[in-house]
């Protein structure tokens, strides 16, 4: 096809993905900093993994296998689509295995098996700056990183719990990143912060709209911010169950059951699913949902 | 089945592709590139300035391919663009050498040069056509024949533009009519600056961002959204007195790039080579503003905007210099004098790419956020 020879390996041209590794190297030495970088216009929308993918591209080699997940699921569209691309433009290889993956990009989740020294997490991030909701203007944020100036995020909490009585963040809950810059760990659910703590993997979040790459180093200390008096929350998992491979202790979908109306569980990570429903199995996969 | 909704992906992204070719093709008509790029004349601009990337042919074929949506058109171009190595930086243009296809002022009736109305949809009526139906490729070649047969237009109006016509334009391009007014002592004299541009597609931009930085995001911003602020800033967010436009230009500009093996030659004392001709919309506006006098005393100065894209397409460019001497202003009161307002929300691909983004799955963080509902309720 003449679109492979219209375009380079990995897309980029090397010059470009040298800036991008530039950029992550500084992310790398100052953990938790956002680093504005030349994001470069990709085949796929802003906004919809270009940050991640950048990254990605710029550190794939031929020897990479990759993983790529979007909201847990290895098949969700987006993952496919941009599988389809790094493939196309590499001819690497893909896995549905979080374990086998040398890099695994991902939309909103960390899989659910612990991740290894040696392989690198690449989360796709919309907006990099955990502080934004506090303050519009992107000169006055810098400002406050600078100055390690957080109350404002403390006081959205704060609000938050003379609200509603409790901390009532969603996904995205801001964390301290080795006791020096607040983060926003991307659209993550709370349940995944712990995950970050002190993980054997690298960990980079790129942001392509927003132009800043930013990361958590092997072992860095995570810490999502809370009160003394109101400790951090993760989703109520309470006596929910996966329906398919019985897991508890793990982030599900919430599943509208066709027949019943009633609410039933399942894994949110795919892929640890498929693996434990074939263990259980002892088997190939018998139990279709 | 349906476990989970969007299982089966890789089968049905490919079954919506071909979807998607078949909306292309359903009426059994394949576009024409090179027709498109002749006769879609204003939407090639368009993207070609959106995408920052002046290549008539390939925004032709990204306009097919995108069906004539502009904002995937750019996106295309865009996407391209990044893979190109960027091995030089061409000389400042200077618009006044430019070869002049239409130039004109609102400011004063007879300016140096006259008044040139070139090719403009003005003064038309907006009345449809229903003759165009008819037209053939052999109506249209006679039709420019004998037009050419009786007017002496510049002929040498083609993508293949040599130096030598670079180099037959008039000697001395005719004095701006803004000369005039600046003569008078009437616009706020600046300081020439020709500190290096930084490039907003090598460097991310930082706040406050540099004039170079300002133009060259108002230059690729997305026309509806350049003109929406442009016109906010117009109707009083921003503008408080009535603006005029001083020249309005439209023509082709040649583009030297400095010889890179000669010393000095950045900054274009050395030898440089002619390497093209772009036609561009370059636009001076007045803006009249009040300056305080000190001891209670205001007067009224004219304050220079600048707009310009490439191609033709007057209504950014006039958007973009209101929007330029907005933020020169160093005034904040209305959200387009305010850079991060203007600039961060002008970029087609960024505000299409992140508003087309919600149509992404977003189980997770729903279900995220219907936990904490939830126990905000139990609690309260």
């Amino acid at each position: 096809m003449n679109r492979e020879r219209l375009y380079n390996f990995a897309f980029f041209d090397e010059g470009s993905k040298r800036e991008v590794r530039r950029a992550i190297l500084k992310a790398v030495a100052i953990p938790g900093y956002q680093v504005p970088f030349a994001s470069r216009e990709m085949p796929i929308a802003r906004g919809w993994g270009t940050g991640g993918l950048q990254i990605t591209l710029s550190l794939v080699g031929k020897e990479d296998v990759i993983k790529v997940i979007d909201q847990g699921a290895d098949e969700s569209v987006n993952a496919v689509s941009i599988k389809r691309l790094v493939v196309g433009t590499t001819g690497i290889r893909t896995t549905d295995d979080a374990r086998e993956a040398t890099i695994i990009q991902s939309r909103h989740r960390i899989p659910e098996f612990p991740l290894a020294r040696g392989q690198i997490l690449v989360l796709q991030v919309p907006m990099p700056e955990p502080l934004r909701f506090v303050e519009s203007s992107e000169y006055a944020t810098k400002r406050l990183h600078a100055e390690k100036e957080y109350s404002g995020a403390y006081l959205a909490l704060f609000e938050e719990i003379m609200k509603y009585g409790r901390v009532a963040t969603g996904a995205d809950h801001p964390v301290l990143v080795h006791d020096r810059y607040v983060m926003a760990p991307s659209p993550i659910p709370r349940f995944d912060n712990p995950k970050m703590m002190r993980c054997e993997a690298l960990i980079l979040l790129g942001a392509g709209r927003e132009k800043k790459i930013y990361a958590v180093p092997p072992f860095t200390k995570v810490a999502s911010l809370d009160f003394e008096d109101h400790p951090f929350e993760v989703e109520s998992l309470e006596g929910r169950r996966c329906r398919r491979c019985g897991a508890r202790e793990v982030f599900m979908d919430e599943i509208i059951d066709d027949a019943s109306g009633g609410a039933e569980y399942q894994c949110n990570d795919a892929s640890y699913c498929a693996s434990r429903t074939r263990a259980r199995a002892g088997a190939p996969a018998s139990g279709g949902g | 089945m349906g476990y989970i909704a969007v299982r089966g992906g890789a089968e049905a992204i490919e079954a919506s592709i071909e979807r998607l070719k078949y909306e292309r093709l359903r009426k059994g008509r394949a576009l024409d590139v090179g027709a498109a790029e002749a006769g879609l004349r204003a939407l090639v601009d368009q993207v070609m300035a959106e995408a920052s990337l002046y290549d008539e042919g390939i925004a032709a074929l990204s306009i097919k391919q995108a069906e004539g949506s502009p904002e995937e058109a750019v996106f295309l171009m865009r996407a391209y663009r990044s893979t190109l190595p960027r091995s030089h930086y061409a000389l400042a243009v200077d618009t006044r050498a430019m070869r002049v296809e239409r130039r004109i002022s609102a400011s004063f009736k007879d300016i140096p040069g006259g008044q040139l109305l070139g090719a403009s949809a003005d003064y038309t009526h907006r009345l449809i056509d229903p003759s165009l139906r008819g037209e053939t490729d052999e109506g249209a070649v006679a039709w420019v024949e004998e037009y050419l047969g009786r007017v002496a237009i510049d002929a040498c109006d083609t993508n293949e533009a040599s130096e030598d016509s670079a180099a037959s334009r008039p000697e001395a391009p005719p004095a701006s009519a803004i000369d005039y007014v600046r003569s008078l002592g009437l616009i706020e004299e600046r300081q020439m600056d020709d500190a290096e541009p930084r490039d907003v597609t090598k460097k991310a931009i930082e706040f406050p961002a540099s004039r170079s930085e300002r133009l060259q995001i108002l230059a690729r911003g997305q026309t509806g959204a350049v003109t929406a602020l442009g016109y906010a800033a117009l109707r009083g967010y921003g503008a408080t007195l009535h603006p005029t436009v001083g020249e309005l230009r439209v023509g082709r500009v040649a583009v030297y790039v400095p010889d890179p093996f000669a010393a000095g030659s950045a900054k274009g004392d050395g030898d440089a080579y002619y390497v093209g001709e772009l036609r561009i919309t370059a636009v001076e506006t007045l803006v009249p503003v009040q300056v305080h006098k000190g001891r209670g005393k205001t007067e009224i100065e004219f304050v220079l905007g600048f707009g310009a894209c490439f191609g033709q397409n007057e209504t950014k460019a006039i958007a973009m210099s209101l929007l330029d001497q907005c933020l020169e202003s160093g005034d904040k009161r209305s959200a387009v004098q305010d850079e991060e307002f203007v600039l961060l929300h002008v970029d087609s691909v960024e505000a299409t790419g992140f508003i087309s983004h919600l149509k992404l799955p977003h189980y997770v963080t729903f279900q995220s956020k219907l936990d904490s509902l939830r126990k905000a309720r139990g609690a309260k």
